[in-house]
């Protein structure tokens, strides 16, 4: 990390302590959460009602356009050539041929590229997008293996791939660090997430496990992943007027269109992305370095570009997540009582990012342990920048801490749901925090008994049916509760009763328009179809990122000032001959289209009619809510207990899952539709996690190996059970509606439970992920 | 000869390069089919020929000469959704969208490969004259259409919804979910 970063970091980091004491002092009526979102009790509505989304119809028929489904006059395609070593100098770059090549317009090098800034770095600053801050085709450098080293434009996609193919680049070569071991030789440093150091010490850990009477000291290793949406990274774009529009597939559009305004240095608002529909992001749909080359290449043919990536390219260009070896150390008493917890451990990063994967997440809020020592450190390596990958930190990090807590069951002889329960902290072991709804213990209770889990043999490799042995096994999923400040939402209310919502959001396939024009509608006292909900836009209010499954929980409360505001606007517009003169806008609520004394529903005056009166066509609104001061007062998490049966092959030794559920303490579920195939989504995801996902990386050369979906293996149709979820149900007073996200959850607890479930079947305890069959024989 | 798409007469391109996916979302702007690899590993572009389902991008445009194309865009009838894509709302086979178009498409070549009896790695008994339609047959004929968002299990239910007329099993759902809750 260089020294900038380092302070930005120490600044960032300061700043969140020094609100931390400032929120301690306030008083808790202070906090938004403080008045329950009165929603989050609505029954009979449709708040938890199985809406269909609303774009089924649109991407059932192949309607709903994505990034590259633009086609614009007089576009022109790109195509990227890849350096093929991890560090130096380019020493010759051959362009000659390539720019000759049918239908080229242009090669685009570091020797003609236009001069740009740095792109900031995700994290350095509120409105910052990028993957690392490392400078786009400014000189010959190279930083990674498959760095883009020049970009064709070219007529047809066809002819640009043709003339990429005909670069040819020869290199200075300077030594690389590309292997973990020699890296970690020279040191590691400790690492910081979000500006707080990646650190929690309480007690004296090492003593207590030394002197424990059960322990489990083992080390666990997750490999690198990648997160593989299956629409490629894609953009179509255009310079009109000084305006860079952009129609891409982005996670981030605010800050998105801020940093590309930084790399071009123009005013932000001379950026416009927009993203309608995005073909899964998983974390990787943020700001990479296709964007700035295709905006650059754009702007100097004077031409539209539409650049997808390759597969292979989207893994040359777009990180992933990274690697980690994780020791947990657990000390017990014969009783089960947790008396140490140690969970510490190496990951790396790249000079110019800010991404050590977080893999103590989980475990801050676990269990109770009188004594706690948790840690990351990492080393950095010349790569392409690591990233946030669905649930970052807890995906890997549970699957290391429960499935030491599997062998620590095991060893004290007790269930392991058992041993769980009675470590239940009853505040947050790390920070002292009280939880603001945590129902873990009702998630287990209910799950074990819907799942069978009586019916589970204790001694391993006791149940086989012919040629398979079967087992069971459990595992914690959590998640935080996330709110990220800068939210903003417009309402637009027109005298016909209609309702707009404009805000900067995004649609990866969460639902998202469907679950707000839900909890907007029913906010309102409307029915959905009078709802219309645009997003995917960063001209829109609101800066919220769909991340940390805080999209729903941001925008909600993003809608609910902005109702709050309206509300008083035409309270104020109701005048003197309406039912509701004289009240105050906190004494109002919505019901059939129209406001209402909260107490005395009777008193009742039409939107319509209030906006007829005023002889106005639409009242319009903008909003923020107040800052997410909740996650300074509570400690707010999801959690899920998770169960999976596991069939292993005696004679192959392949691993296959028969069964699996998730029962989930989420908060207030909106639409159990969409919610469901969110929980569902996350363990299938982590069921690649356990048994077959891998970036595999080659320390010689520093090159991805597998770079593409033949050899980097997901989840297919036949790997996938019926995968049945149920939920609590029971809101959180202290957020939106309710509800906290469901979008990462079902990915964590999913490797520790397929992990566990082998060890049952087999006898086998595979510490290493994947769990392959090879491991197995 | 042209070649038939959706019904319509369509000229071949003139660089035999052309892929059959380019040719229908580069050149005719049917961008309902999908690229996810370019590479024949995720289905995606997954569409009907002469009721057949082949991947479009390991195909050349050239080699369709005269043969008759259904995408997703074809799959309509008048204002009428296909069964299948009704059902795939109506079961949330879907998150992203993006799979979508090949996971339908391939969905009904799979159907109509039943239905003629063509065995399946799965298949028990190669014997019989009509293969039964189970779950992991359903699910290993699907396996070369990949989904990253996880909508496996509504994919499944939405097809055996549409193709399998005797209940299949199904013990969850998002409604018994909810009933359970
Ligand atoms: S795009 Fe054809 S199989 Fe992936
Ligand atoms: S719905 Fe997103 S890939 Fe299948």
């Amino acid at each position: 990390m260089n020294l900038l970063d380092q302070a930005k970091q120490a600044v960032q980091g300061m700043a969140q302590a020094v609100m931390t004491k400032a929120v301690a002092l306030a008083p808790d009526s202070w906090v938004p959460g403080g008045q329950p979102d009165p929603l989050m009790h609505s029954k009979h509505g449709l708040i938890g009602a199985p809406v269909s989304r609303l774009d089924g119809p649109l991407k059932v028929t192949g309607k709903a356009a994505f990034a590259a489904e633009f086609p614009l006059p007089d576009m022109v395609y790109a195509a990227l050539a890849y350096s093929t070593i991890a560090k130096g100098r380019i020493r010759s770059l051959d362009i000659a041929r390539a720019e000759k090549a049918p239908g080229v317009v242009l090669v685009m090098t570091h020797h003609n590229a236009p001069r740009l800034q740095p792109p900031p770095l995700f994290l350095s600053e509120e409105k910052a997008a990028a993957g690392d801050n490392l400078p786009v085709m400014q000189d010959d450098r190279i930083h990674w293996n498959g760095q883009p080293i020049a970009l064709i434009l070219a007529g047809t996609q066809e002819q640009a791939d043709h003339a990429a193919s005909l670069i040819r680049a020869t290199y200075i070569e300077e030594d690389a660090q590309i292997s973990i071991a020699a890296a970690r030789a020279e040191g590691t440093t400790q690492s910081q997430f979000m500006g707080q150091p990646l650190h929690n010490e309480s007690g004296d850990a090492e003593a207590a496990l030394a002197e424990a009477p059960f322990k489990v000291d083992a080390t666990y290793t997750t490999p690198r992943h990648n997160h593989n949406p299956i629409e490629l990274h894609a953009v179509t774009l255009f310079w009109q007027g000084g305006v860079l529009r952009v129609h891409d597939a982005q996670q981030l559009v605010t800050h998105s269109a801020f940093t590309l305004s930084r790399v071009f240095d123009i005013p932000e608002e001379k950026v416009i992305i927009t993203s309608p529909y995005v073909g899964g992001g998983f974390g990787s749909k943020s700001l990479w370095q296709h964007h700035i080359l295709a905006a650059a290449a754009a702007r100097m043919a004077g031409r539209p570009v539409r650049l997808m990536l390759s597969r292979e390219g989207v893994y040359r260009i777009v990180g992933g997540r990274s690697p980690t070896e994780q020791r947990v150390a657990l000390g017990a008493t014969a009783d089960g009582k947790l008396t140490a917890l140690i969970h510490s451990g190496l990951t790396v990063k790249t000079p110019h990012n800010a991404m050590p994967e977080p893999f103590i997440l989980p475990t801050r809020s676990a269990y109770a342990a009188d004594n706690i020592l948790l840690d990351v450190r990492h080393v950095e390596l010349d790569m392409l920048g690591n990233t946030f990958m669905r649930a970052p930190g807890e995906a890997v990090g549970t699957f290391a801490l429960e499935s030491a807590m599997d062998e620590l069951a095991e060893k004290l002889g007790m269930d392991p749901i058992e041993l769980r329960l009675r470590n239940e902290p009853e505040k947050d072991p790390t920070s002292g925090l009280p939880f603001s709804a945590r129902h873990i213990a009702q998630a287990w209770r209910t799950g074990a008994e819907r799942f069978g889990w009586h019916r589970r043999k204790p001694v391993p490799g006791t149940v086989r049916e012919g040629e398979w042995l079967v087992g069971m096994g459990c595992a914690t999923a959590t998640y935080p509760y996330y709110r990220m400040p800068g939210g903003a939402a417009r309402l637009t209310l027109t005298s016909d009763g209609h309702v707009t919502v404009d805000v900067a959001v995004h649609e990866m396939g969460m639902g998202t328009a469907t679950v707000q024009s839900q909890v907007t509608a029913e906010r309102l006292g409307l029915s959905i179809d009078m709802i219309r909900f645009n997003y995917g836009d960063s001209t829109l209010p609101g800066l919220i990122m769909a991340g940390g499954s805080q999209q729903t929980a941001a925008t909600g409360a993003s809608i609910l000032a902005a109702y709050d505001a309206l509300k008083k606007e035409l309270v104020a517009l109701a005048g003197n001959s309406s039912p509701l003169a004289g009240l105050k806008p906190d004494e109002v609520g919505s019901r059939d289209a129209g406001l209402c004394k909260l107490d005395e529903p009777d008193r009742y005056d039409s939107y319509a009619a209030i906006l007829g009166r005023a002889r106005r066509e639409e009242v319009r609104v903008e909003a923020s809510p107040p800052p997410p001061l909740e996650t300074m007062h509570w400690s707010m998490h999801s959690h899920g207990a998770m169960f999976c049966e596991a069939r292993v092959n005696i004679v192959t030794g392949e691993p296959r899952i028969s069964r699996f559920l998730g029962s989930f303490d989420c908060g207030r579920i909106l639409n159990p539709k969409t919610a469901a195939s969110q929980f569902r989504g996350g363990i299938i995801m982590g069921l690649g996690l356990a048994l077959m996902e891998e970036t595999q990386f080659d320390e010689r050369k520093g090159r991805i190996m597998n770079a593409n979906l033949a050899d980097y293996h997901v989840p297919v149709h036949l790997d996938v059970p019926e995968i049945d979820v149920i939920w609590t149900d029971i809101p959180d007073p202290h957020t939106p509606m309710g509800a906290r996200g469901v979008g990462e959850i079902g990915i964590t607890g999913t490797g520790a439970a397929v992990a566990n479930a082998i060890y049952n079947a087999t006898g086998k305890r595979i510490r290493d992920l994947p769990i392959t069959l090879d491991k197995l024989l | 000869m042209p070649i038939i798409i959706n019904g319509a007469a369509v000229s071949l391109p003139d660089d035999p390069r052309v892929s059959l996916l380019d040719l229908l979302r580069e050149y005719l702007h049917l961008a309902g089919t999908k690229m996810g690899c370019n590479q024949g590993a995720c289905g995606a572009c997954t569409v009907l020929v002469d009721g057949e389902r082949i991947i479009s991008c390991l195909a050349l445009a050239v080699q369709y000469e005269g043969r008759a194309i259904t995408t997703v865009e074809g799959l309509a009838t008048g204002g009428d959704l296909h069964p299948l894509q009704r059902a795939f709302i109506e079961h949330d086979g879907f998150q992203c969208g993006y799979c979508t178009p090949g996971q339908i498409c391939s969905a009904i070549g799979m159907a109509a490969e039943l239905e003629r009896g063509l065995p399946s790695h799965v298949t028990a008994d190669l014997l019989l004259d009509e293969i039964l339609a189970s779950r992991e047959e359903l699910a290993e004929r699907m396996s070369g259409n990949l989904c990253r968002c996880g909508a496996h299990n509504g994919i499944m239910d939405a097809i055996a919804a549409t193709f399998i007329h005797t209940e299949t099993s199904r013990s969850t759902g998002p409604d018994s979910a909810e009933a359970a809750a």
